[in-house]
């Protein structure tokens, strides 16, 4: 009795816990597990499609970069214990807002997109005050603006041009200095290289003969890059992050500790704002063009692949890392069932499927962290 | 204890809502190193004047003198600057979160990175395990979770948080009213160790064996008067269990019951 007693150094009520069950209670668990389930299944009955040659690399990433930069800034504001269901509509709103102000109104282009960003940015701190003002749940307040901001985005072309799709963007953004880091290319040279060393291949004929397939990184995979690394960092490393999470977490005890939750919750909707209109910025200059169906449904698929990344609905926690794979499943698959000759409806049958699991999965994982049954 | 100064003195605290009169006079006062218990039944003010005293509420009449200097808290954040620490029974600790983030919530220890204001997670781990150490706390990690503790351990931790961050006050709001008798006695024996650091500890509670425990003066609240402080020694639980309940109906009560209350 008095020797247990004298042990300070151990708690005999305290289970050691392996190595391996640590590794195992991490947000990115889900992600980890569903990227390689994913790359493995592919691998095996889609491996001679064309989908892991480098155009076929090209397509699913560029497709899982889209939802990498709308889950960055839904993982983050999820965290910090709200949501935003208007990504997809600031989306098609920020598009229209470029097309409209760089060519019906004819403005230089880059001043199109700065005014753009300023605008949904704002709006973004409007979500983020009246949540933060009425208390009312951000579920409703960014409802509401879903169904606003599609409506004047289909509203205000059709006043001022007639149409509710506007082209004609590449054109007008020809020599723009802003534009191509948005819809540009990088990198250009190393694929060359490798096209001229045969790793990837190259046209044989027409009048691109003899240049690679893959002509560079779109700037759109770059900026997915980018804002992960950012937002991990910003997440894990600075005190701006653990006041997301204690926001997240529960705010009267953050607000209590000094924590200025109200910033940071309004901070992180400008962010998801944010992030919506890279995305839009990299669509518009890629395709040309601003229609109003842009971006549909888009705040959905980002909130699911923030959940295969691990990030708990109710908030408080989660992980940038996590989120990114959980966006690399969603374009993987996606495309996957395309190069597989599977019927593509079945999407979203696969959708549901491991939106469900990966929320059991993350409750299970929740549970062993603090230790409820 | 007579040649030293109060840290803080509360005279003749009065606060009312409206038509309602929550204190009517209410003199407390606390020396540092010192344990002063505050007990009273429920709505007897406890949580009002506590309030008062960790600026959340403006007394509607009376003084505070903190550190002999009188005071006038605009808000929580002053009282808190000033050196007195509220430790909640709940709404403290973030579960989800690390035992060392949230140590250091709201007070995240900075190394700057240009512009950025990075979190020092070395020197916060490092710190967290010795200050867990300290009261007897034992860690797997410092990045073990909040949720894993049990509820005596999160006060121990909150308290320890409180006194690492300077404190001079610790106002205890009901610590131990939801623990069991381990975890009471855990969170009793951490309140003696602060003590004993200097820190005056005002300790609310209505277990009279609580305060027994641990106090070294007692106050006693009943429908927001005070009926008077006694010093540890001077007085017995039965009295201050019969004070609490604002007479001797209690007495009775208590002798059908077998002295169980």
């Amino acid at each position: 009795m008095s020797d247990t007693a004298q042990s300070t150094d151990k708690d005999e009520r305290i289970k050691e816990i392996s190595k391996f069950r640590q590794a195992l209670i991490r947000p990115e668990l889900g992600g980890i597990c569903g990227t390689i389930i994913v790359f493995v299944l592919f691998g095996i009955f889609a491996g001679n499609s064309g989908m892991f040659n480098a155009q076929g690399i090209l397509n699913w990433s560029t497709v899982s970069a889209q939802f990498m930069i709308i889950a960055v800034g839904a993982c983050l504001l999820m965290i910090a214990g709200e949501f935003d269901l208007s990504v997809g509509s600031m989306i098609g709103f920020a598009g229209m807002m470029t097309a409209i102000f760089g060519v019906t109104l004819g403005w230089p282009m880059w001043i199109a997109i700065l005014i753009t960003f300023a605008i949904c940015m704002v709006i973004g701190a409007i979500n983020g005050i009246i949540v933060i003002r009425t208390g009312l749940p951000s579920f409703i307040v960014t409802l509401a603006f879903l169904f606003i901001l599609r409506g004047f985005t289909i509203f205000i072309p059709q006043q001022l041009q007639n149409r509710t799709i506007i082209g004609g963007i590449s054109e007008a953004a020809e020599g723009d200095w802003l534009a191509p880091v948005f819809g540009g290319k990088i990198f250009g040279w190393f694929f060359n290289m490798l096209g001229d060393a045969g790793i990837i291949a190259v046209f044989e004929r027409g009048t691109r003969a003899g240049e690679p397939v893959v002509n560079g990184l779109p700037m759109l995979i770059v900026w997915a890059i980018i804002l992960v690394i950012a937002g991990h960092f910003l997440l894990t490393k600075t005190q701006f992050g653990n006041w997301i999470f204690a926001s997240g977490g529960d705010a009267e005890a953050a607000r209590n500790s000094g924590v200025p939750v109200n910033r940071v919750k309004i901070t992180m909707f400008v962010t998801t704002a944010f992030c919506a209109t890279i995305f839009a910025m990299c669509q518009v200059f890629e395709f040309g063009s601003a229609a109003a169906d842009r971006g549909l449904l888009k705040e959905f698929e980002a909130i699911i692949a923030v959940v295969i990344g691990g990030a708990l609905l109710t908030g408080g926690y989660g992980s940038v890392l996590g989120a990114a794979l959980g966006a690399l499943i969603f374009g993987v698959v996606q495309q996957g069932l395309f190069f597989a000759g599977v019927e593509s409806s079945l999407f979203r049958v696969f959708l549901g499927v491991i939106l469900l699991l990966a929320v059991i999965l993350n409750t299970y994982i929740r549970r062993m962290i603090t230790g409820e049954r | 204890m007579a040649d030293r100064k109060p840290i803080i003195q509360m005279k003749d605290i009065q606060k009312h809502f409206g038509s309602v009169i929550a204190l009517a006079g209410v003199s407390v006062d606390v020396f540092p190193g010192e344990c002063h218990c505050l007990l009273g039944d429920n709505g007897a003010g406890k949580s009002t004047f506590i309030k008062t005293m960790s600026g959340v509420h403006k007394p509607t009449s009376g003084e505070i003198h903190f550190e002999g200097q009188p005071m006038n808290f605009a808000d929580p954040r002053d009282a808190m600057t000033a050196g007195i620490a509220t430790v909640h029974q709940h709404l403290a600790m973030i579960p989800l979160m690390s035992v060392s983030r949230n140590f250091f919530m709201g007070n995240e220890p900075i190394k700057k990175l240009g512009p950025i204001k990075l979190f020092d997670h070395e020197y916060a781990n490092r710190v967290t395990m010795e200050e867990m150490k300290k009261m007897g706390i034992n860690l797997r990690g410092p990045d073990q979770a909040v949720g894993t503790l049990s509820g005596g351990e999160r006060q121990t931790v909150a308290i320890s948080r409180a006194v690492h961050f300077g404190a001079k006050v610790l106002i205890l709001d009901e610590p131990t009213s939801a623990l069991g008798v381990r975890q009471t006695s855990n969170v009793l024996a951490t309140i003696d160790k602060v003590r004993k650091q200097g820190v005056g500890v005002v300790f609310i509670t209505h277990n009279v064996r609580h305060a027994m425990a641990v106090g070294d003066r007692y106050t006693v609240l009943n429908r927001g008067q005070t009926l008077g402080t006694a010093v540890r020694g001077e007085i017995t639980p039965e009295e201050l269990q019969d004070m609490m309940a604002g007479g001797q109906e209690l007495a009775s009560l208590e002798g059908s019951l077998g002295g169980t209350v």
